[in-house]
């Protein structure tokens, strides 16, 4: 027996998924979210499904959970207030940042100020000084700390952060200024920059502590309240939540650093796509995640995605690994204007969210979107599934007129060119993280989910070049799915900043096998058992002089057989590969990464039953749709009622309950034998 | 002699009529092309002057040399016009001399990468770049000798050559050039990591002609020209009076003793165009702060203060030179005659942008900018390490400083931060451990930012502890002439530079300044300018003057300018600011469009009293620039 339970929180929608380990089958529901506290729609929708599949939730084993409730607490500006120590000179480490002004030329003009994390007032320096190689120069002056820190407490801080120059190179200051403000402070929590990201770079590592500080009593507040209510509802399974790099850390961990969960939520779809394609036998994969306001893409190669050593939340840059996952601000919800001034045709980023959302929802929503160019086109037909939800289609038509007066097309035209914008916006997000990167997007299929991603996925994947175009089970709960099937991770960096002709294999490994221990000691304190953690290792290279590093996967066993020339060597090759040119310059290896992973879940889909071919029985009905410049008939078909291998021509939709497939005129799908639709050219 | 361009394929292209939609989708991929060069360039260079702060500029044009992707306008026509040779399949031009490019750089300092992009025999498109190099050689670290006299003594300087030719790399020229550098390990890797962005924006354009056919893409090239250029004509007859308006504004000095150096601009329209007339700006300087100011990339700078408002989005391009008139008198600091020396141009170009935002603000107060468009403020330190272990290694630092963002429209100005796009600044761990260097301090300076009813951001005061004995140069502005303050709000504090011994005593340090000798244990204290306010100052809520000063940001003393009475916890007196204000209301007389401070006879009274200098000699000229 078994279950895993996945669940989602969205901002209109909580996801479940729920997981029958031994037989693969599971049961999928979408509940509305409560934002005033989530854990009533959780609770709702656990009722629900386990109603559905017959169990009681103590049956439930695991529960699983991505949530973006520590990106909120950081893009409303709710997380706790935090009072900062930093070394004397430096109090407006967070006001300058890193002087940095986004946009072009002049953009300076329309850039709002933005306001540090952590306030300037409840920001305060302390004397003594530690040097680039960890000396001290000057030492902490006690009573000016205790003095501070007492200041700090007068100003009612929720948190405190301790981020001192020099800390990633020695922690000693930083930790004896925790001790005193344990003392000063019972009970408040304290963060060490050289704890959180023992790296050089004093404002990224402030930053990240800051807003590690600032997320913690959030993430705790709502850990224990989901805790408790789950409890109440009878369930004593394991809580554990999605990090931003797509593994699992138990809830309490979470708790500790939710710095590692800023970006929970978008690592759900890109792990629920890695079960996807190790079913379907689908090994590199570009995901597009298409939302109502944003769609967020990423790449997997060989079953393993990218990751990237920062979590960009908002405006902030944070130094936490997360899956590298890019977002655009195009999604159903994007509106589309013309300005006056170039008569060009603009979609997003601006949207019309949840509310008033697009003209065809009927909720009060008055500008075209793209959803209502999808309705006026006849991708999204108006009544979907059940009936019980009827889209306003001349509502939509009218609105998308507008753009045709205003750009002197006719209205199909209109509305087609508006979602051709948009996949070209998804196009340029996605050549971000595969052309630029030096992938060949030819070798990898495209998969669509979330909400609107299977409408858009087969026209990008034309752009892209990159077949098959799938559109997997149950794409509405991909993340749900994701939060359901992936693994125990956890990882630890450190600076190191030497030159390659300076460093022996063995220094490395002695390193590494230190951190390892320790992200191993991590997992077992975790629950996870020795014996089913695995550990790996990652190098950072560049050229010496560079800011840019490559990492580099490897293992103690090939460090000590090739030697640091072995690593050099796929540096050098991944340089090429990336900037076509290599350069004479010494290597420098930058940092070292230790990640323990808990055992590899070799969870199975369920099989659909094989058909002829002929996907007849689960035709709904006869449509017509506007394609390639001219009205074309169309069939809809039931994705419930699909068999393995029926082929379906295009053009052709496919509908389920929370997701509509579009297969383009010119393309084939074929329905694997797990149920997901490949869609390739004819 | 113009260029001769070498084609095999002579079929000339054909101008086909793009929908709408294909020419958002083309301008969007180039769009994404550029933001790729930048991605590049910043990810493979090695100076700290390109990598960390990103002080380089792409730039995407179309088969006839127009930009149509990019920032500082397109200086391709004019070279082709002066270049006399051939271009053909596999060329690479790479140049630096601002004379042999109509000032497309304008120091020699920038190095600049030209790819001429050919597909099937056709030249469809240019792929350009050029970054700051850390060191070219000459007479001083970092190539940018403020008492040069000529461009001669600011290093290497490259005619247009043939970095490729028909595909061969010519790799004596670059032995020749890589041998004039102090440092030809940051030259060689910022100088690829020019060409390989050029590289990829050739490719992506080869990708996009492919995709939609080389008749689509360049008609759509052209097209949108054509956009810019319309969009363009609306707004000059939207916002630009007939009445001529003008502006002024000053270089504080050139380093040698003299100035200030006035730069003055007028503008009209005048049969649907916008001329725009620099007459009245003083003669070049004999040292290096000329600009030599590209006609092209002033249109250019002029298009986008102007666009940017009514459609963020749109990709600028030169599609609307012709509708902008620029005169500029030879001879003037703007248009130097050879040999005369460029290197220390920034502060001019810096100050081109004050000048702009007073042109175009006049009749519209309400978009109005304060002043703060300083310069970058420059610090060079070189030596060898004498620290034990370091064998006297050489060290040089370059490093870009920034300064108060001005009072806006929107709100206050940010403190500390850059008007360069792509700009930030270097990590002081980072410099720390590379440097024989401490950075005592890191924070913006109290008051600087002018007041106003949004405050000017304040300048940075940065104290390096320097560790090995060395030399250092600076280069700043806005020492002398303040930021100018608008709509009421007062001016910025002034830049300062002190140095202290070891022994406490403080010696100020000038702002233009060449191989000043520091030994172990000096402390440079590198204070930027503040931004000027906007609005005026008596409107400004007293309780955020108050929790201004909780945060270090403003003191009790510069709360007065506000007609705040706080103390030193930001607690304050109702009554008494009532009454402050009050009186301040009752004195001061009419609000300013722009206060300016003194005058600068005033300034150059007490300059010595207020700065600690000596006040610049106003220059005389034999001849006034034609």
């Amino acid at each position: 027996m078994g279950y895993r339970l996945g669940v989602d929180v969205g901002g209109t929608f909580t996801d479940l998924l729920l997981f029958n380990v031994e037989t693969g089958a599971f049961w999928r529901h979408k509940t509305p979210s409560t934002p005033h506290d989530s854990s009533e729609g959780i609770l709702t929708g656990v009722t629900a499904i386990c109603a559905a599949a017959a169990i009681e939730p103590s049956a439930i084993d695991y529960f699983l959970h991505g949530t973006t409730v520590a990106t909120n607490a950081v893009l409303e500006g709710k997380g706790a207030r935090v009072g900062l120590v930093t070394t004397e000179g430096y109090r407006h480490v967070m006001q300058i940042a890193r002087s940095y002004v986004p946009g072009g030329l002049a953009a300076w003009i329309i850039w709002p100020k933005p306001t540090p994390l952590a306030a300037l007032e409840d920001t305060v320096t302390i004397k003594g000084r530690i040097n680039a190689k960890g000396q001290e120069l000057r030492p902490l002056d006690e009573s000016d700390v205790r003095e501070q820190l007492g200041f700090l407490k007068s100003q009612g801080v929720e948190a405190i952060t301790v981020s001192l120059i020099n800390a990633y190179a020695s922690g000693a200051h930083e930790a004896r200024v925790g001790v005193i403000a344990a003392e000063i402070l019972p009970g408040v929590p304290i963060s060490l920059s050289h704890e959180v990201l023992p790296e050089m770079q004093e404002y990224e590592r402030t930053l990240t502590t800051v807003a590690n500080a600032a997320v913690r009593p959030v993430v705790g507040k709502y850990v224990s309240n989901l805790r408790a209510k789950l409890a109440d509802a009878g369930m004593a399974g394991k809580l554990s939540l999605l990090r931003s790099d797509g593994g699992l850390m138990s809830a309490l961990k979470a708790e500790e650093h939710p710095v590692n969960i800023l970006m929970s939520g978008p690592a759900g779809g890109v792990t629920g796509a890695l079960w996807v394609g190790r079913n379907a036998g689908i090994r590199n994969i570009l995901t597009l995640d298409v939302g109502g306001t944003s769609t967020d893409v990423a790449l997997i190669e060989n079953l393993e995605p990218r990751r990237q050593r920062t979590t960009e939340v908002g405006h902030l840059s944070v130094r936490a690994s997360a899956l590298d996952v890019k977002t655009v601000g195009a999604g159903g919800g994007s509106i589309a204007y013309v300005p006056e001034l170039t008569k060009a045709l603009r979609v997003g980023p601006q949207s019309a969210g949840a509310v008033p959302g697009p003209v065809a929802y009927g909720k009060g929503g008055e500008l075209p979107t793209v959803t209502d160019a999808n309705v006026v086109l006849g991708y999204l037909p108006e009544n979907l599934l059940g009936g019980s939800f009827k889209l306003d289609r001349e509502g939509a038509k009218k609105a998308v007129q507008t753009i045709a007066d205003a750009l002197g097309i006719d209205l199909m035209a209109a509305a087609r060119g508006i979602i051709d914008i948009v996949n070209e916006n998804m196009f340029g997000a996605l050549r971000m993280i595969s052309v630029q990167q030096g992938y060949d997007p030819r070798h990898f299929a495209l998969m669509g989910f979330g909400g609107a991603g299977p409408l858009h996925v087969n026209a990008v994947a034309r752009l892209m070049g990159s077949w098959p175009a799938i559109s997997p089970v149950s794409p509405g709960v991909l993340c749900a799915l994701g939060d359901a099937t992936t693994r125990m991770r956890t990882e630890t960096a450190r600076s190191f900043s030497r030159l390659a002709s300076q460093t022996q294999a063995e220094d490395l490994i002695a390193i590494l096998d230190e951190m390892a221990a320790q992200t191993r000691a991590d997992l077992i304190s975790d629950g996870v058992h020795e014996a089913e953690i695995t550990s790996e290792f990652e190098i950072d290279v560049r050229y010496s002089g560079q800011a840019f590093e490559v990492p580099l996967t490897i293992t103690a066993d090939v460090l000590r057989a090739d030697g640091v020339a072995g690593v050099l060597k796929r540096f050098d090759e991944e340089h090429h590969r990336l900037f076509t040119f290599n350069m004479d310059t010494p290597h420098e290896i930058v940092n070292l990464r230790a990640v323990a992973l808990g055992k590899a879940l070799d969870l199975p889909a369920v099989e659909l039953p094989a058909g002829d071919g002929d996907p007849s029985d689960a035709k709904m009905r006869d449509h017509t749709l506007w394609m390639d410049g001219r009205e074309q008939a169309a069939v809809i078909y039931d994705r419930a009622k699909l068999r393995a291998g029926d082929v379906i021509p295009g053009p052709a939709i496919v509908i389920e309950m929370d997701s509509t497939t579009l297969i383009e005129s010119g393309c084939t799908a074929t329905v694997d034998r797990v149920g997901n639709i490949l869609i390739n050219l004819a | 002699m113009p260029a001769t361009i070498v084609q095999t394929n002579p079929t000339p292209f054909n101008k086909i009529v793009i929908d709408p939609v294909t020419l958002d989708i083309i301008e969007n991929a180039l769009r994404n092309a550029r933001i790729e060069m930048d991605a590049t360039l910043v990810r493979t260079a090695m100076s700290p002057g390109i990598r960390e702060q990103g002080d380089a500029f792409p730039l995407i044009a179309d088969h006839t040399g127009k930009m149509i992707v990019g920032q500082f306008g397109s200086f391709i026509g004019g070279f082709l016009n002066q270049f006399d040779g051939t271009l053909e399949d596999g060329d690479m031009i790479f140049l630096s001399d601002p004379y042999s490019c109509g000032g497309a750089v304008s120091h020699s300092n920038d190095w600049l990468v030209l790819l001429p992009v050919f597909k099937d025999g056709r030249l469809i498109a240019y792929t350009a770049m050029f970054g700051h190099m850390s060191d070219i050689g000459g007479k001083v670290v970092g190539s940018m000798p403020i008492n040069a006299r000529s461009i001669f003594e600011e290093g290497v300087r490259i005619p247009p050559v043939k970095i490729w030719k028909a595909g061969e790399y010519n790799s004596d020229l670059m032995k020749l050039v890589m041998h004039q550098t102090r440092k030809p390990d940051w030259c060689q890797a910022d100088l690829n990591a020019l060409i390989a962005a050029c590289r990829v924006a050739a490719r992506r354009v080869i990708e996009m002609a492919t995709r939609f056919g080389d008749d689509v893409y360049v008609s759509a090239t052209q097209e949108l020209l054509g956009r810019n250029h319309r969009a363009m004509q609306e707004l000059i007859g939207m916002a630009i009076a007939e009445e001529p308006v003008s502006f002024e504004d000053y270089i504080c000095d050139d380093g040698v003793g003299y100035g200030p150096y006035k730069i003055k601009c007028t503008m009209w329209r005048e049969d649907g165009k916008v001329v725009l007339d620099f007459a009245g700006t003083d003669p070049q300087s004999a040292a290096s702060i000329n600009f030599f100011l590209n006609e092209n990339m002033f249109r250019m700078f002029f298009g986008i203060y102007m666009i940017m408002v009514f459609d963020p989005q749109i990709l600028f391009n030169d599609g609307f030179y012709d509708l902008i008139d620029v005169r500029i008198p030879e001879g003037s600091l703007l248009k130097p005659k050879f040999p005369a020396a460029l290197s220390g141009r920034t502060h001019a170009l810096g100050r081109i942008f004050d000048i702009l935002g007073g042109l175009l603000g006049q009749k519209t107060p309400e978009f109005l900018n304060a002043a703060g468009f300083s310069s970058s403020p420059h610090l060079f330190y070189s030596g060898n390490d004498t620290r034990p272990g370091k064998n006297g290694e050489w060290f040089q630092l370059f490093q870009i400083g920034f300064g108060g963002i001005p009072g806006r429209p929107l709100g206050d100005g940010p403190d500390g931060h850059s008007l360069w796009p792509g700009f930030t600044n270097v990590p002081n761990e980072f410099l720390e451990r590379y440097f024989p260097m401490l950075i005592e301090r890191y924070e913006t300076e109290p008051d600087s930012g002018g007041a106003g009813l949004h405050r000017g951001g304040n300048g940075i005061r940065m104290t390096y502890r320097l560790l090995s004995p060395g030399t250092i140069s600076i280069h700043d502005d806005r020492w002398f002439v303040p930021p100018w303050g608008v709509n009421g709000g007062h001016p910025g504090q002034r830049a300062r530079k002190i140095l202290e011994k070891a022994d406490g005593t403080q010696v100020i340090v000038g702002n233009k300044v060449e191989d000043v000798t520091v030994e172990v244990d000096d402390q440079l204290h590198f204070i930027t300018w503040g931004g000027g306010g906007w609005g005026d100052p008596l409107e400004r809520d007293p309780a955020l003057v108050g929790k201004e000063i909780t945060q270090g940001l403003v003191t009790p003393a510069g709360a007065r300018a506000y007609g705040v009475v706080a103390d030193a916890r930001g607690q304050v007196d109702a009554a008494a600011t009532e009454a402050l204000r009050a009186e301040i209301r009752g004195s001061r007389g009419d609000l300013k469009l722009f206060d300016y401070g003194p005058s600068i006879e005033d300034l150059r009274a007490n300059c010595m009293a207020e700065t600690g200098l000596p006040a610049p000699i106003q220059p005389v000229w034999l001849e006034a620039a034609e």
